[in-house]
């Protein structure tokens, strides 16, 4: 899951935001007893793969996480990518396992315009596009308003089912 | 019913739910979730019926925390100073979630706010329900002649918790909910229409049947309808469907 850095974020220099998704408020993880720290600015790789990269941010890292699974069983080898800072953002990390599979998707539970996932996908079509074999793809929240209704609202945020598809349509490409 | 249970019957198709309800055919312009946000929309429904001379006054409700907010001030000092139909109806139940008006709002009264925008400020016993009618409506008469807005305190409580799902936390005495209780704006509404021989008892447990029965049938009506499908979050959004 996206490991929250409170401990880094107040001995840092300089003021840092913190962005909960409410989707993993009720995730439940280890935590060491002793001190410890995630750095800001180091992505963690959660899944090694070699025929696709999959940038996963926040409440979509779980959803990544069990699309690599799908994909493994059909043979489809997926790198899951969890940045755990978004600025800075660990864009050497991302562009060195696009340089190996050759297929970039983002994830991000956010809104498709202005995304981080926008964010990354425009830098590895700037930084990263002679390794690429497929156009970069987008699983992100469709810009509509989120509705109240959870039989609605549910359908809208990246699942795996959506992210499985992504993958399908970046190794036909 | 419907609307809160996120059915596709509902007025808003589930999309408001309980915090974001809106029915314009009765007037309602929405429920906002943000503390506060609702009273700059009431001062720009007021000066909309001002621009469009129909006569149309502006209701807004909010709480004792609200009245602490940058939102209420501003609001209050715009439609002073423009003479807006606007009536800000403050239901001060004691506490904002647990923090207790006598901790958080600086004045005793919150109609008293009401003399920093020269604007008239009533304090009315929220539990009694012919009281509200008559201040509100010496307020509505003082918009529709065009004098402008006025600040309405009433006084009530709330017997449960801020809602469901909370952390308990000790903020307030079960006598004093007791003593609230014993006021509760039905029961005083009950016994004044049976002393002032408006009503009899026979009459008030006949409507009480028939407010049970339609209250049984929205509730079985909401509970049978169907859920909204994933493509309807498309629907009724934008006027003309953007990509």
């Amino acid at each position: 899951m996206g490991s929250v850095s409170y401990l880094e974020a107040i001995r840092d220099d300089d003021p840092v935001l913190c962005f909960e998704d409410g989707n993993l408020w009720m995730t439940k993880g280890d935590v060491p007893d002793r001190d410890f720290v995630v750095p800001l600015g180091k992505a963690e790789v959660k899944r090694r793969g070699s025929d696709v990269t999959v940038f996963a941010i926040a409440g979509s890292v779980p959803q990544a996480l069990a699309a690599a699974e799908q994909a493994a069983k059909e043979g489809i080898s997926v790198e899951v990518i969890d940045p755990r800072t978004i600025k800075p953002l660990d864009t050497a990390t991302v562009l060195e396992s696009v340089h190996k599979t050759g297929r970039f998707i983002a994830v991000d539970p956010a809104h498709k315009s202005c995304s981080i996932a926008s964010e990354i996908a425009a830098t590895v079509a700037e930084e990263g596009f002679w390794d690429l074999k497929a156009p970069v793809r987008r699983v992100t929240t469709p810009d509509i308003h989120i509705p109240f209704a959870s039989s609605m609202e549910r359908g809208l945020y990246p699942t795996s089912q959506r992210i499985v598809e992504a993958i399908h349509q970046s190794m036909k490409a | 019913m419907a609307e809160l249970l996120g059915r596709k019957t509902g007025v808003n198709k589930g999309k408001g739910g309980s915090m974001h309800l809106a029915d314009f055919s009765v007037g309602s312009l929405g429920e906002t979730s943000i503390v506060g946000s609702g009273l700059p929309v009431a001062a720009g429904a007021g000066l909309g019926a001002k621009m469009l001379k129909n006569g149309r006054v502006s209701l807004c409700f909010f709480g004792d925390g609200a009245s602490n907010e940058g939102t209420f001030h501003e609001s209050l000092n715009i439609a002073a100073i423009w003479k807006l139909p606007v009536i800000f109806l403050c239901e001060n139940n004691g506490y904002a979630i647990t923090t207790a008006a006598t901790y958080s709002v600086a004045v005793k009264d919150i109609a008293r706010r009401a003399d920093g925008y020269g604007i008239p400020g009533e304090v009315v016993d929220g539990q009694d329900v012919l009281a509200v009618y008559d201040t509100v409506s010496v307020a509505v008469a003082r918009a529709r002649k065009g004098d402008g807005p006025s600040l309405v305190e009433a006084k009530t409580y709330r017997y449960m918790d801020h809602a469901k799902g909370l952390p308990p936390v000790n903020y307030r005495t079960a006598e004093e909910i007791a003593f609230w209780k014993k006021r509760d704006p039905i029961g005083l509404l009950r016994e004044k229409l049976l002393c002032g021989v408006l009503a009899s008892q026979a009459d008030i447990e006949a409507l009480e049947r028939q407010v049970r029965r339609e209250v049984d049938a929205a509730v079985a009506f909401a509970r049978e309808s169907p859920e909204p499908s994933p493509e309807d979050a498309f629907a009724d959004v934008y006027a003309t469907a953007i990509g």
